[in-house]
């Protein structure tokens, strides 16, 4: 059991802190904690937003007030078996790195003194752990790069980044779902749609999942549908 | 044809509902109207079930043809509207006949206004909604901003509303967008990181609307805030969440804001005072007032009590 803290964020909202860092522990027990809230509170939750070390409770203020949903929070959270682990599925991201599909490579190895060739391999080395999904549909918070590679956002984001773009901030790496504009430095590009509403599931990956990126080459990333 | 026809969409026109819940862990926005409480009447005028899918008209603009016998409700910013050219009221329901033309103008007061017909728009719903959502592509009809030609299904339970009754909101409960606004916010999240000056800043100074804002946020210009916490785990908002991103300028993050963000927040603000923000323009100057959460739920309280109240005091037009 971890420890942790409620806070009030808002008229129908609580959330819930453990130690602020990420990790894998911390991370699980959040996963553990959102699903046994959704089925002690299901009366009068509107919704639960996880991440990395956090969890958002929204609740129907009409319904209910702040300190019995804390209450409730706590009591279920006490319950809370802690000995079962989810095991994430594994999933496999191919990648086209390259100055073409990466506009950020070249400036990243030279800024931490490695060959783009390193810069590569040190990104695919790892396997990383989706920490959260959100700011956008599909849009996965994975960790953690390695801290060779370890670069801080743009100054000045990009307006328009493209969809598939993988990229790093800090110690952490996500994948574009969408164009968009956005402040991440950019090593490649993936072929595979991260949001697709009519599909099911309509994303590739969730919270929990273990991922690893594979380098492609440039006729594989067009054979598997990517555009550059 | 059946249903509505757009003529001319105006500016900007959405289809919105209650809004999608229980999908944030996916990054879904929740959506819905920037203004619940007009929204809300709109609905209440032709007694749809709550939450029916309406139009969201931001600044106005919009024409439609009707395709069937039906009812509307206009309500919100002040747009001068007509049927077949003939002047009517807002906040009112109003009968409308297969080939008429429905238009509303531009706004003179308030951003946004809500057209509603009995028994509801009637589009697929996409994770449990119908609240278009343009960033994602998802919501309405396609994932976008209502165009010329486009037809819009109205609820088969729309035939047998027609023979209804229809109501009006007497004059003295609509709402005025031109009054002065002071935003309740209920502090929370990392309102401690802020020191007690910066705070004093905040509450003490006026800040105005900005012209970037928009359903996502409504981003404001005054004191810049510093917070102590430079660096920090990007984690859920919630709605009507002030964020303050380095620049030290506020943003309040509202109806279509990102599920999850790593700025320093200072709490969230009142919804129902949201949606008075929701209906002001870029330029004007509003407050801040610290309330409790203990007073938040009271005046949440309150506001459906008031609903109801002027709800048994609605008026049959003549």
């Amino acid at each position: 059991m971890l420890d942790y803290s409620i806070q009030i964020a808002g008229e129908n909202s609580l959330i819930l802190y453990p130690p602020q860092q990420m990790s894998a522990e911390v991370n699980q027990w959040v996963l553990a904690a959102c699903q046994q809230i959704e089925q002690a509170l299901a009366d009068v939750l509107l919704d639960v937003t996880p991440s990395y070390a956090s969890i958002l409770v929204s609740y129907n203020p009409l319904q209910t007030d702040h300190f019995s949903v804390k209450t409730r929070l706590k009591k279920a959270l006490a319950e809370q078996n802690t000995e079962h682990q989810q095991i994430g599925k594994l999933v496999e991201l191919p990648v086209y790195y390259s100055e073409e599909s990466g506009p950020d490579l070249a400036r990243l190895a030279k800024l931490h003194q490695l060959s783009i060739e390193q810069v590569i391999a040190l990104h695919q080395a790892p396997l990383y752990r989706v920490y959260a999904i959100g700011f956008a549909p599909g849009f996965a918070y994975m960790g953690e790069v390695d801290e060779r590679l370890a670069t801080p956002r743009l100054e000045s984001p990009r307006a328009k980044v493209p969809k598939g773009a993988v990229a790093i901030a800090d110690r952490q790496t996500a994948v574009y779902p969408a164009e968009s504009p956005g402040g991440w430095n950019l090593l490649g590009l993936c072929p595979l749609t991260f949001f697709d509403p009519s599909a099911e599931p309509s994303m590739p990956v969730a919270v929990g999942d273990q991922v690893r990126f594979k380098a492609i080459d440039k006729a594989e990333f067009l054979r598997l549908g990517g555009v550059v | 044809m059946s249903g509505f026809r757009i003529e001319q969409p105006g500016l900007l026109c959405t289809l919105q509902d209650q809004g999608r819940f229980g999908q944030s862990r996916l990054g879904l926005t929740t959506a819905g109207p920037a203004d619940g409480h007009a929204f809300r009447w709109a609905n209440a005028l032709l007694g749809n079930t709550p939450g029916s899918c309406a139009l969201e008209i931001t600044l106005g603009g919009l024409q439609l043809s009707a395709g069937q016998d039906s009812h509307i409700a206009v309500c919100g910013a002040a747009v001068p509207l007509s049927i077949n050219g003939q002047a009517k009221a807002l906040w009112q329901g109003h009968a409308v006949k297969a080939g008429d033309r429905i238009e509303l103008g531009m706004a003179t007061s308030g951003v946004r206004a809500y057209l509603a017909v009995a028994g509801g728009f009637s589009v697929p719903t996409q994770f449990g909604s119908s609240a278009t959502v343009l960033r994602e592509g998802i919501g309405g009809l396609n994932g976008g901003k209502l165009t010329a030609g486009q037809l819009l299904p109205v609820a088969k339970a729309a035939a047998t509303m027609a023979s209804q009754q229809l109501f009006a909101l007497p004059e003295r409960f609509w709402p005025d967008y031109q009054a002065p606004l002071s935003l309740r916010l209920i502090e929370g999240y990392q309102c401690q990181d802020f020191s007690v000056v910066e705070r004093q800043r905040f509450y003490q100074h006026s800040y105005q609307i900005s012209p970037k804002s928009d359903r996502m946020g409504c981003r404001l210009q005054g004191p810049a805030l510093q917070c102590q916490r430079s660096k920090m785990l990007s984690e859920g908002i919630c709605y009507g969440a002030v964020q303050v991103p380095p620049d030290g300028q506020p943003i309040v993050l509202l109806s279509d804001r990102q599920t999850l963000g790593g700025y320093p927040k200072l709490g969230a603000v009142l919804s129902i005072d949201c949606w008075q923000l929701a209906q002001r323009p870029a330029g004007f100057e509003l407050q801040f007032a610290a309330i409790s959460i203990e007073q938040a739920h009271n005046l949440l309280h309150l506001q459906e009590q008031r609903f109801w109240q002027q709800h048994s005091q609605l008026e049959v037009p003549g």
